[in-house]
């Protein structure tokens, strides 16, 4: 409770930088494509927690509102962005993202 | 319906020839392909005939009429419609085209028997007479240009229509080349129509010339009188014309005498409301060139030897009387010689074409002699013919040219003495022809061995022949033994009746053809009334005592009869050695001088413009294109086709908005 009390918004404030940050740098370096395809995922989500975040400070359900039209979006996203990997993966196993460079110029 | 209404049957039967021989051609072969080529003509000529029955029964003043089909070209502002222009010149212009047309289809049967294209010379012929009626009949001069140039193409297909020979595809190319540069005058014409009057349909210009001013009017005058000069091969652009005699004799008689070569002098006649307004001096100039180009080809056609080269360059002497006559401003008499002349050149053209399929492809008249003997018919008729051209009363020759050099009399009696000088030469050189071609001895025999009674009767006059035969005919001296006598693997024949039936046909028209426009009475004069809507006022009125009409036609005929005389001394009676100077034979070295020139000093500009154009003119274009093609190529580094690049391109361009906003509100 105490604890509790002492949770600033502030705090998920942090969080949320904290997890876009390990999202991004999860995505410049890593070349697995599932593992950069989670790591977007989790930059959208750090967003996520800074709109219900201002929200909540802002006294504005707006920004829930947003939150909601995120999550239908992402999951649409999901669903492609997925099944493009599946199906890259499944003639090449051990395909890297760098291995996708055919729009090279 | 309406007998009018026909009148898209006219070129589009020719043009339903055209596709079927061209799907069906191989197909049908000798002779099915040559009939139903002749039969679209003969359908053709039907329609004519009805449109033209048509016309004669409504009154004169509505027989002026367009029949629009479609829209064809909508432009902005401008439209350009597909139709045609019915008046009483494009149906007299078509009546002669489809009726001469026929007969040398039908001809044709017989002359290309035996060849190896023969269903391909018919699909040609069928689009020549397609795009010849497209010419006439076009409602508007980009429609009369579309023919224009359909008649320039199917002349090129088929002057090298075997074109294995490279003289006969080259010559081919040379019409085409030298016609390019008459079209050039009948587009700048036509850009001009448009900027001036805002259209180029026929209705609309021959309203609004009047509206014109003086020096745009002489500017589309004029530019529309270089591309006549192109397409009816005058002084300076006549040398495609001789040549074209490589093609096919058929061809030679539709498209290099009866047709193509006159569609110049109905252009002019079509747009005489233009000249009317244009400068004073353009119908002179006009007259002048006609008048000059007449004598300066009779005086070539005196020395030729190939029997269809005389044929050429009186064709171009005769189309020189043409616009003679449009300069003074007689267009009737143009019209009525274009048509009497289809008649009897197109005769004369057949029946040495005639003589050149009896003789087993002889062309030079020094191996010829005395073939009235073997092609009787032939010889009839190109009788007829030679007596219509020499202005012999009463062939239609003798109307149609006396009727032009009265009017030139009236205008300026110096153009009317160079008319009856032509007119002297042209009679003593197709006396000439005929006179060596069926008269006299035969300079040929048959078989290897001599013909011991034809050598033995002209050993006289053999030697005096020779001398003058020596010295202009080199190429026959690598066979000294035959020096005179030719020796032919056949003896001459008579034509089939598909050759001989065209012949005896125009031997009619030529004969008769001059009565659409009899002198006598004015109640006589057919075809001036027949015209009159199209014409108007700007038919030349000429104010001459009938005294002197008879004198000046008596005259005329004095000159032709002196030519027939002075050639049967020369030729038969051979109380002279023939005068063929080279010069003359080799047409004044024009050709030659031109070949002199362009490969001369001309090539020089000719090598500075296409160096102007390969440096500067490309060099800009291709200056643009590099420059565009080194700096995409400087970018496309940028595209590494790695996604963490792109990631860290956007995390990058992230960062720095982030600095900069952070940035404005810290500041």
């Amino acid at each position: 409770m105490l604890l509790a009390a002492g949770v600033e918004p502030s705090w998920y404030l942090v969080l949320a930088s904290a997890l876009f940050a390990i999202g991004a740098t999860g995505l410049l370096i890593r070349r697995n494509p599932l593992v950069m395809f989670m790591c977007v995922e989790l930059m959208l989500n750090a967003v996520t927690l800074t709109f219900v975040t201002f929200s909540r400070m802002l006294d504005d359900i707006g920004g829930q509102a947003v939150v909601v039209f995120v999550l239908v979006v992402a999951a649409a996203e999901v669903v492609v962005g997925l099944g493009i990997i599946v199906a890259i993966l499944r003639r090449r196993p051990d395909a890297t993202a760098d291995d996708l460079a055919l729009l090279k110029g | 319906m309406e007998l009018l209404d026909l009148v898209w049957l006219i070129p589009a039967l020719p043009l339903a020839g055209f596709l079927l021989l061209v799907l069906g051609g191989r197909l049908l072969g000798e002779p099915g392909a040559g009939w139903l080529a002749t039969l679209m003509m003969a359908g053709s000529f039907g329609a004519t005939v009805a449109v033209f029955a048509g016309l004669l029964d409504r009154p004169e003043e509505e027989r002026v009429f367009g029949q629009t089909l479609f829209e064809w070209m909508p432009i902005g502002g401008w439209d350009i419609d597909f139709g045609f222009y019915v008046d009483p010149l494009s149906i007299a212009m078509c009546l002669f085209i489809t009726g001469v047309g026929t007969l040398i289809h039908l001809y044709s049967v017989g002359y290309m028997h035996g060849d190896v294209n023969f269903s391909k010379f018919f699909l040609y012929l069928n689009l020549f007479a397609f795009s010849m009626l497209m010419l006439v009949l076009g409602d508007n001069l980009l429609l009369t240009f579309l023919g224009w140039e359909g008649v320039g193409a199917c002349s090129y297909f088929l002057i090298s229509f075997w074109f294995t020979d490279p003289e006969k595809a080259s010559a081919g190319k040379k019409a085409f080349v030298t016609n390019r540069i008459g079209d050039w005058g009948f587009m700048v014409a036509i850009f001009a129509c448009l900027a001036a009057l805002g259209s180029i349909s026929y209705d609309e210009i021959l309203t609004g010339a009047g509206s014109l001013s003086g020096t745009t009017a002489t500017l589309i005058a004029g530019c529309l009188f270089v591309g006549a000069i192109g397409k009816s091969a005058q002084f300076p652009l006549y040398v495609w014309l001789p040549d074209a005699m490589a093609g096919p004799t058929p061809v030679s008689a539709l498209i290099h005498a009866a047709t193509m070569v006159t569609s110049g002098i109905y252009l002019l006649t079509r747009v005489n409301p233009i000249i009317a307004e244009a400068d004073s001096w353009i119908q002179p100039t006009i007259a002048w060139v006609g008048a000059g180009t007449a004598l300066f080809a009779a005086t070539i056609a005196v020395s030729q030897k190939d029997i269809k080269k005389v044929l050429a360059y009186s064709t171009v002497s005769q189309l020189g009387y043409m616009f003679l006559a449009v300069g003074v401003g007689a267009y009737v008499p143009a019209v009525f010689h274009m048509i009497t002349h289809a008649f009897f050149k197109a005769l004369l053209f057949l029946g040495s074409g005639s003589v050149i399929h009896g003789m087993h492809e002889e062309q030079d008249m020094d191996r010829m002699g005395g073939l009235r003997k073997y092609m009787p018919i032939t010889a009839a008729t190109f009788i007829v013919g030679w007596l219509a051209i020499a202005g012999v009363p009463p062939f239609s020759g003798f109307f149609s040219k006396d009727e032009i050099l009265l009017y030139a009399w009236a205008e300026n009696p110096a153009l009317w003495v160079v008319g009856l000088v032509t007119a002297l030469l042209t009679a003593f050189y197709m006396s000439r022809q005929v006179f060596l071609v069926f008269f006299g001895d035969e300079r040929f025999t048959v078989g290897d061995h001599h013909d011991d009674h034809a050598d033995g009767e002209d050993t006289a006059l053999g030697t005096d022949g020779s001398e003058a035969e020596a010295l202009e005919q080199p190429d026959t001296a690598h066979a000294p033994q035959h020096d005179e006598v030719h020796v032919l693997h056949a003896a001459p024949h008579e034509s089939p009746w598909t050759m001989t039936l065209p012949l005896v046909a125009l031997a009619g028209l030529a004969l008769v053809g001059g009565a659409i426009q009899l002198p006598f009475a004015s109640d006589l004069h057919f075809l001036e009334d027949w015209l009159h809507p199209v014409l108007g006022e700007n038919e030349a009125h000429i104010d001459v005592a009938t005294g002197t009409k008879v004198g000046l036609a008596v005259v005329a005929v004095l000159a032709g009869l002196t030519g027939i005389a002075v050639a049967y001394a020369i030729y038969l009676r051979k109380v002279r050695r023939p005068i063929e100077p080279a010069i003359l034979a080799e047409g004044w070295r024009y050709d030659r001088g031109i070949s002199a020139f362009m490969g001369g000093p001309g090539r020089a500009g000719f090598e500075a413009a296409s160096t102007f154009d390969r440096t500067v003119v490309d060099g800009a274009v291709n200056g643009v294109a590099s420059l565009v093609r080194r700096s995409g190529g400087g970018l496309r580094g940028l595209q590494s086709g790695f996604v963490r690049n792109y990631a860290l391109g956007i995390a990058g361009g992230a960062v720095l908005l982030l600095a900069y906003f952070l940035a404005q509100v810290t500041l």
